[in-house]
């Protein structure tokens, strides 16, 4: 085993700590040093989004991010959505709407959804499909999904 | 992956210092390096990491053109007005590589340094992929292959979307390493391998590509990618074009294809055929033929060499804002 590097970071507005290999990802140390076991690992190279966590702001696959790289940056995972345990909108949506079925894409989909509607909170179906290029989903099918983020963008709408 | 040490100056002479080689890898977005490394297609002893370095960063617009610095990731590239509104041959290009989460990490440095996705190379058999004398490319299953320049043993394609427009742009790129620097147009940071040896690209072990600089330019310019799935996909064919009009007509014109050749490569035929016509869809049609008068296809990638035609024809058209394909 190499020698383990000290990372001090955020993740989900709480100051982290951790000690990791350089060649750890960051979803590896996310989920098996930090126990935050929602974000997952699907095709660990970049291409399904299961592992999608926001990184200083914008949404990323942590698969192919070194956990050394986020030495002073903030982390938001899935973990972070609900709220003194109210779920979010989005992940409200997601259930009333069956957007979800194995549930294994699901916590990439709503970090992304979430990303998106906070940048542009009236997408147009266009701009949620767009978005959401990056997630792939082998079970629900995609229409569900879009219109669970068109919900969801139309609930917040109203706050 | 191999275990390996980690540095991440924050300055691009420090970098250079830590890059010394021979087995030190830049790391930037990491989107091609971290998978290579998964595979042991890459193992670097050390890893130097860039993005700590601000200085890397910029996109500065100037009446001499723009000037984007290699870690400027691809969001940043599409945020910026007015790479849109000159280059929308690059704006474009980088908008259709591959999603909005690897955007958010990939840079223009790595996207233009990014190693080939030939899967008989990331399988880990070398980058001309011959085994027992035999290329498993021409034998194997080469979909995805060149179509040009395949009387070699290099029959990967170049994977980078953005050094098409950036070379139908007239762009040039600046390199540091331990003997100084260097400025290249971003046509020669690549070369077709001679042999096992030799890597497709020109920047060394140890050298840091530092920003690449767009000329200002009045050229209509435009990209054109033909692929199988919308959502998020390689190009199958890439063109990129560049105009200079006079009047009606094309006085000079770039024409440059990308994913058809193991560099990308400009096509002299097509900008012939052109140069000098008014633009309309029946020139359009006889430059993407004359896009692929050499091109000498495998045993199953013919379909590209249609491809290629139209993505010639559409990037032409599109230059002038006929975009016909999106109509109806
Ligand atoms: C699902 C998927 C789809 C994709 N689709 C496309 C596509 O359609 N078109 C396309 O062009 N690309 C595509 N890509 C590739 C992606 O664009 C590249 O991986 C990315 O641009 C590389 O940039 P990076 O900063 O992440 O590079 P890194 O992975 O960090 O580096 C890439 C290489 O460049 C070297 N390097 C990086 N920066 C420097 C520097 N400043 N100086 C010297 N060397 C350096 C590294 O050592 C490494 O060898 C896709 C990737 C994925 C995962
Ligand atoms: S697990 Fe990261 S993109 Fe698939
Ligand atoms: S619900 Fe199973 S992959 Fe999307």
């Amino acid at each position: 085993m190499s020698k383990k590097i000290h990372v001090s970071t955020t993740v989900n507005g709480e100051s982290v700590e951790f000690l990791c290999e350089a060649r750890q990802s960051l979803l590896e140390v996310l989920r098996e040093n930090l126990s935050l076991t929602g974000a997952k690992e699907g095709c660990n190279n970049g291409n399904c989004g299961a592992c999608t966590v926001m990184l200083n702001g914008v949404p990323v696959n942590s698969c192919i991010v070194l956990a050394v790289e986020v030495e002073g940056a903030a982390i938001e995972t899935v973990e972070g959505l609900a709220c003194h345990g109210h779920l979010h909108p989005i992940q409200k949506c997601f259930l009333e709407g069956a957007a979800l079925q194995c549930g294994v894409c699901t916590p990439g989909f709503l970090v992304t959804a979430k990303a998106l509607l906070d940048k542009n909170p009236n997408p147009s179906e266009h701009d949620i499909r767009f978005n959401l290029a990056n997630n792939l989903c082998r079970c629900t099918g995609y229409d569900k999904i879009v219109k669970a983020v068109q919900a969801a963008a139309a609930e917040l709408q109203t706050r | 992956m191999k275990a390996f040490d980690y540095a991440a100056p924050t300055s691009v002479a420090d970098a250079l210092k830590l890059m010394e080689p021979p087995h030190t890898a830049a790391l930037s977005g990491g989107t091609d390096l971290i998978n290579r490394m998964k595979d042991y297609v890459s193992s670097p002893e050390r890893v130097v990491y860039l993005k700590d370095i601000d200085a890397l960063e910029s996109i500065e617009s100037s009446s001499k053109g723009v000037s984007i610095g290699a870690g400027a990731t691809l969001a940043a590239l599409l945020e910026h007005g007015e790479i849109k509104k000159t280059y929308p041959s690059l704006w474009k290009a980088a908008y259709e590589v591959a999603t909005p989460q690897i955007r958010n990490m990939a840079t223009v440095g790595g996207n233009l340094l990014q190693r080939p996705r030939c899967w008989y190379y990331r399988a880990g058999n070398g980058l001309l992929a011959l085994k027992d004398g035999k290329s498993l490319v021409r034998e194997g299953d080469n979909r995805f292959h060149a179509i040009f320049m395949t009387d070699g043993d290099a029959l990967f394609v170049n994977p980078s979307s953005l050094a098409v427009p950036l070379i139908a742009l007239g762009a040039k790129a600046t390199i540091l390493g331990p003997k100084g620097e260097r400025t290249v147009p971003v046509a020669e940071l690549y070369r077709v391998p001679k042999g096992s040896q030799e890597r497709e690209l020109t920047v060394q072990h140890g050298e840091i590509l530092t920003k690449v600089v767009v000329p200002a330019t009045h050229a209509k310019n435009a990209s054109y990618e033909a692929r199988h799935k919308q959502a998020h996909d390689w190009p199958l064919a890439l063109a990129s074009v560049a105009l200079e009009m006079d009047g009606q007509k094309v006085g000079s014109a770039r024409v440059v294809l990308g994913a058809v050749a193991p560099v990308p490569l400009r096509s002299e035929a097509a900008e012939k055929a052109i140069e000098g016509k008014a633009l309309n869809h029946e020139s359009a049609t006889a430059a993407g033929d004359a896009a692929v008068k050499d091109a000498k296809p495998l045993s199953m990638n013919a379909y590209k060499v249609q491809l290629t035609k139209v993505a010639v024809k559409r990037a032409l058209l599109a230059a002038v804002g006929d975009r016909y394909w999106e109509e109806g």
